[in-house]
């Protein structure tokens, strides 16, 4: 092999109806260096590829599809545009992975992909390439013309003399005008080199379907039949030779009988229309003959079958992506409002989980009175903004919000109120409700948890002068005025829609370690 | 003496790695942080929202399928099952994906009770997950606030 090959700018189509993956391979790809369009459904991606025939170099596509199955695709893109197919799966079973290789895919992967895998994607372009080579050079009928194409073809793949990447030198790639334009070519001992236009091959097709069936027509009748004057013999020996080719890769995947109806009889819905027509009445599309690939490449703009209706993602954007996720939160809706999952799911123990409100501790009675503005507030969505406003302004004179209490280090249970607690909020939840015995369960069941039951026992008191110490400590070391405690919150109401038994976390005694704070608060939301 | 990023930084090792350890997260969630970069720096708090969402269309439907009492279509509860495996392989979501595969046995076998159990462990397994990467999220953001760098964590 010749100077480096590199695959920078290869043209990929992904499609996967998963918009996470899609993301995902769209990255990848990227930082491969690859030229990425993305795709949801599979047949916006043939309408894609359809459109700019040569618009990409390799196709990856997800097996499980909702508008079509991949392998359907992927015979469709073998046969009308020759272009490389990787399947993929999440599913390795060997049976579809057999089933991917009849149909014609060069490779198989499953998911979750790494990248080394993708690194070397180039390979399969670059081989189909190769072996459309040596394929020509088995039908080709010119002296030495076939080699010329092999010598010149591989010194281009392969650098001569320079680089050689797909991006930039993408016309130099072009096989098919390389070797179509290349007529003049007085270092060629080859004979001129016809152009086999669309018109031409038209002419071409009608002639071989006039004869009849495949093994009658012989290229003399052809030509006869053509009735072009400047045409050869010979011209029309090596252009049946590669038509032949490319018909034998088309009954390799297809119900095909015999071209001599001209009709493709391919069972499959409408669309495969546009291959039908394109050989009965060009019309708008053009037929650009590609010795170096497939066949026939075919574009068709007259594509009569609308496409799905369905949302489409736009190939050349990113995958929709929610607002709220920009800042690095995870877009949270709550609640979850799935009344059909509420049927089936019977947890009498917690009422209403699904459908109820996330604060519905403000309708408690343990909250000092001073806290009862709290109480009108109730709305699923507002934790945070509850929060904040249990930590900003305190409804209660008495109360003392996070910025005194961490100045404050030596503040202890009683000399808070009842809503500093839930300023401090969930960091410190866990360890006070957790040291809160029996009646842990209660509290959860019931409430959000930033708000914790009644502490005028004093046995909770004692319980709580522990966490509470330890927990501004941690504060008060920190010297963060703010933790997004909000942020925290949001993710309760999450909680409160599970019953308690499920709760991963009741088990568990925290550690008082300042080290696992988090942790187990982790562990606590579980 | 510790500085306050410091201490932010070990807690989101700890709690990383924590993850990891209770097979919540495989390393395919490693790979997305790879991934991550000054091009896209909230690269992997998208992927997963996207998965997220993903999970409760999908868990919705499922539950929709289950609820045809009687004329339960196991085929689609199938289906979307097998979509909620290959999304949950995509962040690893570990735990997610566990339960996708005997829920797929049990959508094969047609055991509309093994069905319903493992549609109500999902629900809450994914739940527990977005929790944990809020959390985990969270504690990144404040390091950032806090002036600090979000270090790799090396599993």
């Amino acid at each position: 092999m010749e100077k480096g090959f590199t695959p920078v700018g290869l043209r990929v189509l992904v499609v996967d109806d998963d918009p996470t993956w899609l993301k995902i391979l769209e990255k990848m790809l990227k930082k491969c260096s690859y030229e990425v369009t993305t795709c949801g459904l599979a047949r916006e991606a043939l309408r894609l590829l359809r459109e700019r025939k040569d618009g990409y170099d390799i196709v990856i596509s997800d097996v499980n599809m909702p508008d079509m199955d991949g392998f359907k695709l992927l015979e469709h893109v073998g046969l009308e545009l020759d272009l490389p197919v990787i399947m993929m799966s999440v599913d390795g079973e060997t049976s579809r992975v057999m089933k991917g290789v009849q149909h014609g895919a060069c490779d198989y992967l499953l998911k979750p992909i790494r990248m080394k895998e993708l690194k070397i994607i180039w390979q399969h372009v670059l081989r189909k390439k190769l072996q459309e080579v040596k394929d020509i050079e088995g039908s080709c009928c010119y002296e030495g013309g076939a080699d010329w194409i092999i010598r010149n073809d591989e010194a281009h793949f392969l650098g001569g003399g320079e680089d050689v990447s797909f991006g930039k030198r993408r016309k130099d790639f072009d096989f098919e005008k390389k070797l179509l334009q290349d007529e003049s070519d007085p270092s060629s001992s080859k004979k001129a080199r016809v152009v086999w236009s669309f018109e031409l091959h038209q002419k071409f097709v009608n002639a071989v379907n006039q004869i009849g069936c495949d093994h009658k027509a012989g290229p003399k009748k052809i030509l006869d039949l053509m009735n072009v004057p400047w045409l050869t013999r010979e011209n029309v020996a090596s252009h049946l030779q590669k038509y032949r080719l490319y018909l034998s890769r088309l009954e390799k995947g297809k119900e095909l009988k015999c071209y001599s109806g001209g009709a493709k009889n391919i069972d499959s819905p409408p669309k495969d229309a546009d291959l039908n027509s394109g050989h009965q009445s060009p019309g708008k599309s053009s037929y650009a003959f590609s010795v170096g690939s497939s066949l026939l490449h075919k574009a068709t703009e007259t594509d009569p079958k609308p496409l799905a209706s369905a949302s489409v993602s736009d190939p050349n954007s990113d995958v929709h992506m929610p607002p709220k996720a920009k800042k690095t939160r995870i877009g949270f809706d709550p609640p979850l409002s799935s009344t059909a999952f509420d049927s089936l799911l019977p947890w009498n123990d917690v009422p209403d989980p699904l459908e109820s409100k996330p604060p519905i501790l403000y309708e408690n009675n343990f909250l000092q009175p001073s806290q009862s503005s709290y109480v009108s507030n109730s709305a699923p969505s507002l934790m945070e903004e509850e929060m904040k406003l249990s930590y900003e302004t305190p409804a209660g004179g008495t109360c003392v919000n996070a910025d005194e209490f961490l100045k404050s280090p030596t503040v202890t249970l009683q000399d808070l109120d009842l809503s500093a607690p839930s300023a401090i909020s969930c960091m410190k939840l866990q360890e006070f409700s957790s040291n809160v015995t029996n009646s842990t369960e209660s509290i959860l069941r019931s409430l959000s948890w930033e708000f914790p039951e009644s502490h005028h026992s004093g046995s909770l008191d004692t319980d709580l002068d522990f966490s509470w110490l330890q927990g501004e400590h941690f504060l008060a070391n920190t010297g963060l005025q703010n933790f997004q405690f909000q942020d925290y919150s949001s993710s309760t109401s999450l909680l409160s829609e599970l019953p308690p038994h499920l709760w991963f976390g009741n088990e568990r005694l925290p550690d008082p370690d300042e080290y696992s704070l988090l942790v187990d608060q982790g562990l606590f939301i579980s | 003496m510790d500085t306050l990023v410091a201490q932010l930084q070990r807690q989101l090792r700890d709690y990383t790695i924590s993850l990891y350890h209770q097979g919540f997260l495989d390393d395919q969630f490693t790979e997305l942080k790879k991934l991550q970069d000054e091009c896209s720096p909230d690269f992997v708090a998208e992927v997963v929202s996207l998965f997220f969402e993903d999970c409760e269309k999908l868990i919705s439907n499922m539950a929709r399928a289950l609820d045809q009492t009687g004329n339960v279509d196991f085929k689609l509860v199938g289906s979307s099952v097998h979509q909620l495996k290959g999304s949950s392989s995509s962040v690893g979501a570990k735990r997610v994906k566990g339960l996708c595969i005997t829920f797929k046995e049990c959508c094969d076998s047609q055991n509309f009770g093994g069905c319903v159990r493992c549609l109500q462990q999902v629900d809450i397994e994914y739940k527990s997950l977005k929790a944990k990467l809020q959390d985990l999220f969270n504690l990144e953001q404040q390091i950032v606030q806090a002036g600090g760098r979000i270090p790799q964590v090396d599993i």
